[in-house]
């Protein structure tokens, strides 16, 4: 399992373009992937799922992939945040 | 045949068939089902029609519209992929052995609930989302047909209940003829709009829906506010030569395009469009606008998830300075508030929005989103002839807190390197009766003065514009609303400054004279306006109107105003 920190640096927080870019990305991985935001974990390629985390500006979440394309996961998860402005790390 | 009278919303005829944008109620009724699997698969069907709907809108959206409007769908696409709606569906079909239906129903509502429940208004709006995408699998489900505007590809005059913002969005003018709607009044959204694409509006026809077919041969009078439905031969053939006879009479002014404005006594005024966005511009530039009065910024912030970036703003702004190659340009500074929301704004309710805070007042509260505004302004200024309006303005010292930050923005972007116009002028919307009255005072630091009659004639006469039980107190040409008008025009004058408006009223046939008379510097109208003010100023002598002024403003009331300038 790889696990990683990001902290939501976009003004507006974890909003829907950003949410459905990483979500639309990641439906091709094997892995299972979550996102965990103040004690509450949800399935990161379900948009419904993020978006209820109202996750805001500055805060910080954590991200895990576990299985066979773990990394290459990450690796998608980072490059997608990094596009989409939402997270600089 | 029948008619129905509205209020005119935008000028001309239109005769189409009529397609009503309905909002269907979906019903839901809970049924056992012995074969489960059969039922899920049936839920697929609907969720892969579903999909292929909403693939087509999304192109056609992003084909038609913006990709910016195109990702609304993409968001609805991802939701009917979510493992985490369509699992807890097809285990509750198969678990229970209910309807696809009620198991969508059942599952949909969990998260509208959730999302309803977040204390943001943001996330209350993703609850319509869902909604929006139940709806469309329901509908499939049921074989119910729902409409999308942008799915729209034969000739109509749509019939609706009232035009969202996003309903509007999809509007492609070369199919859509004209509009009906039940509810809105002449300076609603949706009436603004039919103005920007120049076709012929009817809104507030209140038995619009309840009483129009689809497919029934429709003739709209944007003119006259009357709509008439199944029209005999001969009405049709009247309809038909009057829709002609605009079309020549538009031609005719079609020939001052690139005239002067000048009246008859040769002294020349200017006429400004007043625009939305930077696509507004091919309307202004076909009629011959002269200036822009004003660029309403606040479309660049609606319908999206999120703030416009500097950059995005940049983009805007430049694009229309260079389109108008050095013409006046009056930028408006965000005036949001009041009836206009911002979803990711997460404003709380107000009691009276329109008393509340909006415009500059919000500018001022937030000034992070109102630097990044200023600087994408100030970046952009070099490209044309900038000129900066605050809305709303109350007081003095308002003024003097925007124009600071503008200053402070300003003297930022220099230090940077950045280079920044030196001779953008900065003006006030005179919208509140305390600045009209205060006029000589703001006179002297302002640049301009820019006269916003919708919201003048609202505030001076204490009446909601969008309660159309006090539509009656909408009075452009009410002695009280004049007088003010002389008051800015006046005030401005003694200190070297100028004067504009860019109000309905600028546009208006009663209120040109007048307003020639009271000296106003520039008119700023729908563009699809400007050819027929530029052909009625041609007609009329300002020396003459001067004449007139002391007497209309004596007159007692609005109506007794309008019969005066009529019968000249």
């Amino acid at each position: 399992m790889v696990e990683k920190s990001f902290t939501i640096t976009d003004p507006a927080g974890m909003h829907a373009r950003p949410a459905s870019a990483l979500v639309g990305s990641l439906s091709k991985f094997q892995s299972d992937i979550t996102m965990e935001f103040k004690d509450k974990k949800v399935n990161l390629k379900s948009i419904l799922g993020v978006m209820s985390l109202g996750v805001p500006s500055g805060s910080t979440v954590q991200i895990a992939a576990d299985g066979a394309d773990e990394a290459e996961a990450m690796e998608t998860i980072e490059r997608v945040l990094q596009e989409q402005g939402i997270s600089n790390e | 045949m029948n008619r129905i009278s509205g209020i005119a919303a935008s000028n001309g005829i239109a005769i189409a068939k009529a397609f009503r944008l309905e909002n269907p109620e979906l019903t839901i009724d809970k049924k056992n089902v012995a074969d489960t699997q059969a039922e899920i698969q049936r839920f697929g069907q609907a969720v892969n029609e579903s999909i292929a709907e909403l693939e087509v809108i999304k192109k056609r959206t992003a084909e038609e519209i913006s990709d910016k409007e195109a990702a609304i769908f993409g968001a609805h696409l991802l939701v009917l992929e979510d493992p985490e709606l369509i699992g807890p569906i097809t285990d509750k079909i198969n678990n229970d052995s209910v309807n696809a239906e009620f198991a969508l129903h059942e599952t949909s509502t969990m998260f509208v609930d959730m999302f309803e429940a977040m204390d943001n208004e943001y996330m209350k709006e993703r609850a319509a989302d869902v909604r929006d995408v139940t709806k469309r699998v329901l509908a499939h489900l049921l074989g119910v047909k729902i409409q999308n505007p942008s799915m729209i590809t034969d000739e109509v005059v749509v019939i609706a209940e009232d035009l969202t913002p996003s309903d509007t969005v999809q509007l492609n003018p070369k199919y859509i003829k004209g509009f009906i709607t039940d509810i809105g009044g002449r300076t609603s959204h949706s009436a603004i709009l039919a103005r920007t694409l120049e076709i012929p509006a009817v809104v507030g026809a209140k038995s619009a829906m309840s009483s129009i077919d689809n497919g029934t041969i429709v003739i709209i009078d944007g003119l006259e506010g009357e709509i008439l439905l199944n029209p005999d031969d001969a009405t049709l053939a009247e309809y038909k030569e009057k829709q002609t006879a605009f079309a020549s009479q538009k031609a005719e002014w079609a020939k001052l395009k690139n005239e002067a404005t000048l009246t008859k006594d040769g002294v020349a005024v200017e006429l400004g469009a007043n625009i939305g966005t930077p696509k507004d511009l091919t309307g202004v530039l076909e009629n011959g606008g002269e200036a822009i009065g004003l660029y309403r910024t606040e479309f660049l912030y609606m319908g999206r998830d999120e703030f416009p970036t500097e950059e995005e703003q940049f983009d805007a702004y430049s694009a229309v300075l260079k389109g108008m190659e050095n013409k006046p340009t009056v930028v408006r500074t965000l005036d949001i508030g009041g009836d206009k929301e911002l979803s990711y704004l997460k404003l709380p309710k107000e009691l009276n929005p329109f008393l509340g805070l909006r415009a500059i007042r919000l500018c001022l509260e937030m000034p992070d989103m109102f630097r990044t505004q200023l600087r994408a302004l100030l970046r952009a200024s070099v490209h044309g002839n900038l000129k900066i309006m605050f809305p709303m303005i109350a007081t003095l010292d308002e003024f003097r807190e925007a124009k600071a930050i503008l200053l402070e923005e300003k003297a930022k972007l220099e230090a940077e390197g950045v280079e920044v116009s030196d001779s953008i002028e900065v003006g006030i919307m005179v919208e509140i009766p305390s600045t009209a009255v205060m006029a000589d005072t703001f006179a002297k630091e302002v640049d301009f003065f820019s006269i916003g009659t919708n919201d003048l004639i609202q505030y001076t006469m204490a009446a909601d514009r969008m309660n159309e039980s006090v539509s009656y107190l909408y009075q452009p040409y009410n002695p009280a609303i004049l007088r003010l008008v002389k008051t800015v025009i006046d005030a401005s004058h003694k200190e070297g400054k100028w004067t504009g408006m860019c109000g309905e009223m600028a546009g208006d046939e009663i209120a040109i004279p007048i307003l020639l008379g009271l000296g106003l510097d520039e008119f700023s109208m729908s563009a699809s306006s400007i050819l027929k003010a530029r052909s009625q100023l041609s007609r009329l002598s300002k020396a003459d109107m001067e004449g007139h002024t002391e007497h209309i403003l004596g007159l007692a009331t609005s109506q007794e105003v309008e019969d005066y300038v009529k019968n000249l």
